[in-house]
């Protein structure tokens, strides 16, 4: 290697370039290689006791919701409670960790990468992760009675929409906060109660109507309905509506995160 | 050709004025030392350039682009170095750097020969598999030096290259930047180190306040302002106290250094000062130091 200036290179930019997403990945794939293990673990163990503990304890009493059985009704929507949390506190913790205390963004930005590269390509693995784990609870209910079916195929696809607009919206909350202490406000207040009132262990047909209105706001909602639509090849056009709202989500949370990110890193 | 060029960029932060009309030119291939204390201003005029910090005022180019607006095509021109240890500490040396050869655009074919020649440069080659976390102080300067130089950069920014490291590590340091200078890259180094300034810079940017208080060659800084030779002088308050008086009644300028006084520009100074102050006092060549506590009244190290 030679010390001695280059003649500067003719540099085409682009606002998404592929070189800052792909070392945003270099990053993240070096690291997964070392965690893999612990955080696959983590993640197929724990649909797998809801399922013994919620479908065999309340499928006892519940027996079967609208002829699915319980297990199979909850093994769909745990789907999206397992996107949720896969993505929604890597956003937060990870991001944040990264900004504050590890200057990781700092070090970025000094590269040819702009604050946008950065939280779509956090983001993005972050959601594909989250796609990925997000089948573990349809292998444990396939292995307590889901018959396969060809809508299986689009479940990551919903994942992976679905974990973006969560990663995004736990990125969002990494740049709002004045300390990591403060996430337990947003757990409290605005994870929990997503994760409740999804449809994902009842379901909402029965609920009182400004339930069901809220419920219809809520993004995790839209996930359960898509991928139990999707598992019982139950799709129709409503699922389109589930799908924009995915979309819209995942959109307004990018725009918000980006703008609050760039409001935090850019002095 | 200036490499960078900033053209009276103010920064506020609240009520703070952290750069206050800051004017500046780098010219291709020199080394500019931006020396002042610490909260003088120069981490910010660093982030400045690489558009991290947005200017309140003023226009700032950076290797012909227009920075923020072009900061992203600039950014990849430049090597940044910076004061904080921000490598990524579970990532090995050598994943470090192919982080950023990525991120600059190095040719995946091209990448493993960059990341090597520049772990060779910063004698990193046989660390290259261990852990950031696990590095000395040294060997992580090393790492975000040989960081900021992957891609072979055109302009270097060195924030503070060797803050809080030990004597030696500092002195191999400075053959590193030094054999940069050499080789044709332009460096802009901020430093609170005087004989850093003296020894690896062409030219020196003095900032205190956030503002430029003089800039020139550290030869023709000393010789404007501090003149060619000084006599320091020790002794109880009131006598240093006689021997600055003396020194404005003849004309000459003088700086107080803690337990000394030194009468600068003392081959100007008249064979009645001499006579007026006693005993000769421990004459010396002038600093940089000289020049820089004549200026603004603060110390730098």
């Amino acid at each position: 290697m030679s010390l001695r200036a280059a003649p500067p290179p003719s540099i085409d930019v682009r606002w998404i370039e592929p070189s800052a997403i792909a070392a945003i990945w270099t990053r993240e794939v070096t690291l997964f290689s070392r965690y893999w293990r612990s955080t696959s673990f983590a993640a197929l163990v724990e649909p797998l006791v809801y399922l013994l503990a919620f479908g065999f304890g309340f499928g006892s009493l519940v027996g079967a919701i609208a002829d699915t059985p319980y297990v199979q009704f909850l093994g769909t929507g745990i789907v999206a409670s397992a996107v949720l949390f896969t993505s929604v506190f890597a956003g937060m913790y990870t991001t944040f960790i990264r900004r504050t205390f590890q200057k990781t963004y700092d070090a970025l930005l000094a590269a040819p990468i702009d604050v946008h590269e950065i939280v779509l390509g956090e983001a993005l693995w972050i959601a594909t992760k989250a796609a990925v784990y997000g089948c573990a609870p349809l292998l444990a209910a396939m292995v307590f009675g889901l018959p396969p079916s060809w809508g299986m195929l689009l479940v990551p696809a919903i994942g992976l929409l679905t974990g973006l607009g969560f990663a995004l919206f736990g990125i969002l909350a990494s740049a709002s906060v004045p300390s990591i202490d403060s996430f337990n406000y947003v757990t409290s207040a605005v994870v929990t109660p997503l994760f409740l009132v999804s449809g994902t262990f009842f379901p909402l047909d029965n609920a009182p109507e400004w339930a069901q209105r809220l419920a219809y706001l809520n993004p995790l909602y839209h996930c359960v309905e898509l991928v139990r639509d999707a598992v019982f090849v139950t799709l129709s056009p409503v699922d389109l509506v589930h799908a924009a709202v995915l979309a819209f989500f995942a959109t307004l949370m990018g725009w918000l995160a980006v703008r609050t990110m760039r409001l935090r890193l850019i002095g | 050709m200036s490499a960078l060029a900033l053209d009276g960029v103010v920064k506020r932060f609240g009520d703070l004025c952290a750069v206050d009309g800051l004017t500046l030119e780098v010219p291709s291939g020199t080394c500019l030392g931006l020396l002042g204390p610490n909260g003088a201003g120069k981490s910010t005029t660093m982030r400045m350039i690489t558009g991290q910090v947005l200017a309140d005022a003023g226009r700032i180019t950076v290797l012909g682009l227009r920075v923020p607006e072009q900061s992203k095509q600039a950014r990849a021109q430049m090597g940044v170095v910076p004061q904080q240890d921000n490598l990524d500490g579970e990532l090995s040396v050598r994943q470090n750097l192919e982080v950023f050869a990525t991120l600059y655009r190095i040719p995946a074919g091209q990448r493993a020969a960059a990341v090597e020649g520049v772990l060779r440069v910063v004698g990193l080659l046989d660390r290259q598999h261990t852990r950031a976390e696990t590095l000395s102080g040294g060997m992580k300067r090393r790492l975000l030096i040989a960081r900021g130089l992957v891609h072979s950069p055109a302009l270097v920014l060195l924030d503070e290259p060797t803050v809080g490291l030990d004597p030696q590590v500092r002195a191999e340091l400075w053959v590193l930047i030094d054999e940069l200078r050499t080789k044709g890259v332009t460096v802009l180094m901020s430093t609170h180190y005087i004989e850093e300034a003296q020894r690896l810079a062409d030219d020196v940017a003095m900032m205190s306040h956030g503002r430029l208080v003089a800039q020139g060659s550290p030869r023709q800084l000393m010789r404007t302002h501090a003149g060619e030779r000084a006599w320091e002088y020790y002794g109880p308050e009131h006598r240093l106290r006689e021997v600055a008086q003396a020194a404005a009644r003849a004309g000459v300028p003088s700086r107080s250094t803690g337990p000394s006084v030194s009468v600068l520009r003392a081959e100007q100074a008249p064979p009645s000062l001499r006579a007026d102050l006693g005993e000769p006092g421990h004459e010396r060549d002038t600093t940089l130091e000289d020049v820089f506590v004549l200026l603004t009244g603060e110390s730098v190290e």
